[in-house]
């Protein structure tokens, strides 16, 4: 079955869409991705959707599910890497992407997510050190 | 006005919605949409696909080149033979949903487009026909 790979980097997930989504693998990539956050312990995810030239309802909605299971998974989702055209498109259909973090790359969405893991209390790096 | 037929496509399954999709996307660049225009028109045919898939039971879409003296268009027409609307006013504003959307489809799609009509008979079937014009 087809499906948009997971990296982990560090103590985050990293999944960069590169194909042209349909439902299914939507839904395979939300069950996919909370299954790794539990087994790798993963603090936050990013999401690169750089390479998808449109984001309609159902994308947007997976993108705020999966940020929704995230969190409930004590884990931040961090959305990068969205086209303008995209960005304006969303606007006018009305859907906003509540309780979506974004940054326009993924080395900004990483900082991102060190910034708020501090802000946590939770020190950045080397704290994978045994 | 002058409408050259140009394409036919199934709307049974999620994959017809992608391949709609591209379609939709190829024409808008030979008709000379810009980037914003394009991503707006197949978000629009995008919603509209799956709403034949998932609430008309399938269907199929009708692609369409316009051209006008001085513009040139594109024309997509989505039918069904579902269920049909009950109440299409209610179905065009956002938020209102059946089928556990964000209900953004329609009113969306509309928004989007240069041009939107919708007929819908219960009982017998939906259609919506979007044209998005070139500037």
């Amino acid at each position: 079955m087809e499906r948009i790979p997971i990296l982990k980097v560090g103590r985050f997930l990293l999944v960069t869409i590169q194909v042209d989504m349909h439902d299914q693998l939507a839904l395979t990539l939300q069950e996919d991705l909370t299954a790794r956050i539990v087994s790798t312990g993963a603090r936050g995810v990013l999401i690169d959707i750089s390479a998808l030239d449109m984001v309609d309802s159902f994308i947007g909605r997976m993108l705020s599910n999966i940020a929704g299971m995230a969190s409930i998974l004590d884990a931040e989702t961090v959305v990068v890497g969205m086209t303008p055209s995209v960005a304006i498109t969303l606007v006018e259909l009305g859907l906003s992407l509540p309780g979506i973090k974004t940054a326009l790359n993924v080395d900004l969405g990483l900082e991102l997510l060190e910034h708020s893991l501090a802000a946590r209390g939770e020190s950045s790096a080397g704290s994978e050190d045994a | 006005m002058l409408a050259a037929k140009t394409l036919e496509l199934p709307l049974r399954a999620q994959d017809d919605v992608v391949m709609l999709r591209h379609a939709a996307r190829k024409l808008s660049i030979e008709i000379g949409l810009n980037l914003v225009d394009q991503t707006k028109f197949v978000t629009a045919a995008s919603e509209l696909a799956r709403n034949t898939v998932v609430h008309g039971g399938g269907g199929r879409a009708t692609l369409e080149k316009l051209e006008e003296p001085n513009r040139k268009g594109i024309r997509i027409t989505f039918e069904d033979q579902g269920p049909g609307i009950r109440d299409l006013a209610q179905a065009m504003t956002d938020g209102f949903t059946s089928g556990g959307g964000l209900g953004l489809g329609l009113g969306g799609a509309k928004r989007l487009s240069s041009e939107f009509s919708i007929d819908s008979t219960v009982g017998v079937g939906t259609r919506v026909t979007i044209v998005r014009w070139s500037r």
